[in-house]
């Protein structure tokens, strides 16, 4: 790809220039000391007098505990201490999960170890404090517990019956939040509809199996009265406030450092219970605690994700052109919303994103959120988009088949032009820049569906189903503040930069956005190494430290480069700013015949210039040698945020072929192929990784992940051998290409573009195979797709 | 018969001698590697299943987390901090060309497999190299950059 040709923002300054970075793929050089073996993880931590912990875990999906005897524990070999909710209690207030601004939501208290009750399987009761994990582990089998079992509410499905096991039985029942939206009359429009078509889905839970398992190192200083916290979190400044509200500690004295994180995807921006209890041990205790999940913890108290039926409904005319969408959602979220974020947060952009590519006048969504004795539920990479997304194309694909219109001529009709933003999804929710005709266009272009559909009736004369499926979406990056905010969540939606010039000629960066793999560095060096006009190697980067950098979010919901990417932008040009003018004044000129390039401040006309070196040595040793009444400040910082939206939509199209092998009821994705428009790219390669990773974790979720239970409760299939996730054998090459719209909202321009694989590829994937199996009259409508499933549908088994 | 606990052995890592050092009989390798510092070699799952702890034993390409300490007395370890030949030069440059890692939490099990593919000298198409790494997850990439990188590697050096 020529990378240059992405960069098509006018606002960046002309691309023919010396150092212009932004818009180019640039190898993420601070990235090499992965493959040096020298990240630094948390687990890689160790600190003085450092001890370890490990939890007893809750066997059971609900039960009574009646006793804890923690006696023979304590004795066992390296032990220091062993600990139940009462003594953590004492170091750390309970949470709740609920926020204000989306009606009323019900979560009861939650304490870092479970008193009275478990509630899900995993469910931490009582810790071991230990000189080392494995002795840790060996404490636990002496711990002994009275059990009550109870009955468990396993499915979701009947948690709202009235024989329902209660889990919190102070609620009344297990509903904690619920929400409508309307719009228009579906009911009228319904009746005015040409064809109605109706669909039922199913979302297994699954969850983001990073491959670091979560960690904490707490280690509260005594002397200093400081509790500095080494997390792989994604955001340090919220876990700063949280530390400091729940540990009783002064927030300027809680430090959170995040060095490097072995994958997040939204698993990681969570405040856990058993993270709270280590740094509560390391208040108690005053030296180092570290915890480190191991993978059996990770599968059963990470948050999963998805566990969704939804129903739809599609009215549409005789031209194919929709009237109106009616959406019913039940969601279920395990026996806690998780805090600060709650679990409502799926449920509710499944009801704001359906249908939203589309004109469709009359909507109604109907979510329902239940508990139930499973792991909790709460927000991971694509965030509802995956069910929105699917809900909406199967009707649509549906409705196609219904008055036999393609599959593209369909979509097309019924777009919201690219010609008529600003404008609204079904739900209300504001929309902007997109380019859903572009997008599709291109992807039509790409995909060769002619083609493809010759290529389909010789593969069934040879046996072989094969389909192809097209999508559309819209996905939310760079939330305002409208999204937690607004609900009284101390999570920033506003992200700082500081950059400055340091006396070697060096320039120093700090930002509040962090790294987990996605490029971070890397593309907030090119935006300041762009901006400034210095060689990229000048550029030294500091992230994910509360001490060293701005205030602000971190990096979640795809907003590091739109929004954290600006203040550097912005940060970068105030500095830039601050050095001419100590340069003109040095140099006894006006500061508009001067410019920076390759480190060099020099005179347009093309005299001699002077060094940023020369000029920093200048300012901060030799100051006598400036005009008098220079500002010297060579530091310079800004901030940004996403005002008067709730979120800043990026959109995509998608496309696959699928072969289905009628014996075996195996999917083999042929190929995929996606187009994004997510605006201005600064690194085109990387946003290219984001959605062929995004993708893959999409067709996890498809065709494999699922979190098994018994009826009991019990997880089935935790470890990295049951739970299935794609790996490299059965991954489709994926053809990646961009249509680009600046968001008007900044002036980098810059979209997010880290949740359309995972949120798209459900959807594209489901339509490809049910468009190979209408050849033989079936249909599949529960993910993930299992060959079991397929075989079903076609009544082979 | 009573259990010892502890046992000693002696082994060689990346290029280092370990003389008769005391480990305990259950830590596995991984762990003990890590506690010498050597913390490139990273654990996702500790069962065998995710290939992170992928290290280099007498010439093959072992899970660290499957095999004790007290296993490897005697034996030539390379991780992913010894890998400093000019044929994992190539490969790392490759890596960092392609992206072939975002994390980098999978990065050390991920080149230990690409230098056992390119030691067994063969030209592998690339459905041949997604079947080589599929003992190895990644969560991040979605496979193809890898799949990138280790293509070209292969064409450069064999």
């Amino acid at each position: 790809m020529d990378d240059m040709k992405v960069n098509q923002n006018p606002k960046l300054g002309s691309i023919d220039r010396p150092n212009s970075y932004i818009g180019r793929s640039l190898p993420r050089e601070n990235a090499k000391k992965h493959l040096d073996g020298g990240g630094q993880f948390v687990d890689d931590l160790v600190l003085p007098r450092m001890l370890h912990v490990a939890f007893l875990r809750s066997p059971f999906a609900h039960a009574e505990i009646k006793s804890i005897n923690v006696d023979e524990a304590k004795k066992s070999s390296g032990v220091f201490d062993v600990y139940t909710a009462k003594e953590i209690d004492e170091f750390c207030k309970p949470w709740v999960g609920t926020l204000g601004h989306l009606g009323e939501m019900r979560s009861p208290e939650q304490t870092p170890l479970a008193k009275k009750t478990a509630r899900w399987q995993g469910e931490p009761v009582a810790v071991v404090i230990a000189n080392n994990r494995a002795q840790a582990e060996d404490a636990l089998e002496l711990i002994e517990v009275d059990w009550v079992e109870k009955d468990a509410q396993v499915d979701m499905e009947t948690a709202l019956d009235e024989n329902a096991v209660i889990i919190h039985p102070e609620l009344g029942n297990n509903l904690f939040w619920t929400r409508t939206v309307n719009q228009g009359d579906v009911v009228k429009a319904f009746e005015e509809s040409h064809e109605v078509v109706e669909t039922t889905l199913d979302f297994a839970r699954h969850t983001g199996v990073t491959l670091e398992s979560r960690g904490i190192v707490a280690d509260w200083n005594k002397a200093e009265t400081k509790m500095t916290i080494y997390h792989n979190g994604q955001a340090p400044h919220m876990m700063q406030h949280i530390i400091a509200k729940h540990l009783d500690v002064n927030e300027g004295l809680v430090r959170i450092v995040s060095r490097d994180v072995g994958g997040s995807f939204g698993i990681k921006v969570h405040v856990y219970p058993d993270e709270m209890a280590v740094a509560a041990i390391s208040k108690k205790l005053g030296r180092p605690i570290k915890f480190i999940a191991d993978r059996l913890e990770s599968f059963t108290t990470d948050i999963h994700a998805r566990c969704h039926k939804i129903s739809g409904k599609l009215g549409v005319d005789k031209e194919g052109k929709i009237l109106a969408m009616e959406i019913n959602d039940l969601s279920g979220i395990g026996p806690f919303s998780m805090y600060p974020r709650t679990s409502a947060i799926e449920t509710n952009q499944v009801l704001n994103l359906s249908g939203a590519p589309y004109i469709i006048p009359n909507y109604k969504a109907v979510g329902t959120v239940v508990f139930q004795n499973k792991t909790p539920m709460c927000q991971y990479r694509a965030v509802g988009h995956p069910i929105a997304v699917a809900i909406t194309e199967a009707l649509i694909d549906k409705a196609a088949t219904k008055i036999g219109l393609t599959l593209d001529k369909i979509r097309k009709i019924n777009f919201i032009p690219d010609n008529a933003y600003p404008n609204k999804c079904p739900s209300g929710v504001p929309l902007e820049d997109l380019s859903h005709q572009a997008s599709m266009d291109k992807l039509l272009g790409m995909m060769n569906i002619a083609e493809i559909e010759k290529q389909k009736e010789d593969d069934l004369a040879k046996g072989v189903l094969t389909g192809y499926g097209v999508i559309a979406m819209c996905e939310v990056t760079n939330p305002s503040p409208l999204f937690y905010g607004v609900g009284g969540a101390h999570i920033s939606s506003q992200d700082g930069a500081s950059i400055r010039l340091e006396g070697s000629g060096a320039i120093h960066l700090s930002s509040s956005i962090t790294e987990q793999g996605q490029g971070t560095e890397a593309i907030m060096k090119q935006i300041a190494a762009d901006q400034l006009g210095v060689s990229m190697d000048t550029v030294r980067v500091t992230l994910g430290d509360t001490d060293a950098t701005p205030y602000g979010g971190g990096t979640w919901a795809s907003r590091g480069a739109g929004i954290g990417g600006e203040a550097v932008l912005k940060a970068a040009r105030t500095l830039k700013n601050n050095i001419l003018d100590i340069a003109a004044a040095i140099m006894q000129t006006n500061k508009d015949t001067l410019d920076i390039e390759n480190n060099v401040v020099i005179r347009k006309n093309g005299e001699e210039g002077i060094s940023l070196q020369k000029l920093a040595e200048t300012v901060y040793y030799r100051g006598h040698e400036i005009p008098k009444g220079t500002n010297p400040e060579l530091l310079a910082t800004a901030s940004f945020l996403i005002e008067g939206i709730p979120f800043v939509f990026t959109n995509s199209a998608m496309g696959c072929h699928v072969s289905i092998d009628q014996d075996t009821g195996i999917v083999k994705i042929n190929k995929f192929w996606a187009v994004e428009d997510c605006g201005t790219q600064i690194n085109p390669k990387l946003v290219e990784e984001q959605i062929k990773g995004g993708v893959v974790q999409g067709i996890g979720g498809a065709l494999f992940e699922e979190c098994v239970y018994d009826d009991q409760g019990n997880m089935q299939n935790a470890t990295m051998a049951d739970y299935l996730v794609p790996m490299a054998y059965e991954m489709p090459d994926i053809i990646v290409d961009h249509v680009t719209t600046n968001s008007g909202r900044s002036i980098i321009g810059a979209k997010g573009a880290g949740e359309a694989g995972t949120g798209g590829a459900p959807a594209v994937i489901m339509n490809a195979i049910n468009n190979a199996l209408g050849k033989v009259g079936s249909e599949v409508t529960s993910q993930p797709i299992t060959p079991e499933k397929i075989l079903k549908s076609m009544n082979k088994i | 018969m009573s259990i010892k606990n502890s046992v000693n052995i002696s082994l060689s890592v990346n290029g280092e001698s370990f003389d008769n050092v005391t480990v305990p009989t259950r830590q596995h390798l991984a762990d003990f590697l890590r506690s010498q510092g050597l913390t490139g070699t990273h654990l996702g799952c500790e069962q065998g299943a995710c290939g992170a702890c992928t290290i280099e034993m007498d010439g093959k390409a072992v899970r660290s987390c499957l095999i004790l300490a007290s296993q490897a007395n005697g034996s030539l370890i390379t991780t992913v901090e010894g890998f400093d030949d000019e044929v994992m030069e190539k490969v790392k440059i490759n890596f960092l060309k392609h992206n072939a890692f975002q994390c980098g939490f999978c990065s050390p099990g991920m080149l230990m497999t690409t230098k056992e593919i390119i030691s067994s000298k063969k030209k592998l198409s690339r459905d041949e190299i997604r079947s080589e790494i599929s003992g190895n997850y990644c969560r991040c990439t979605g496979y193809q950059s890898i799949v990138d990188a280790i293509e070209e590697s292969i064409n450069e050096i064999n």
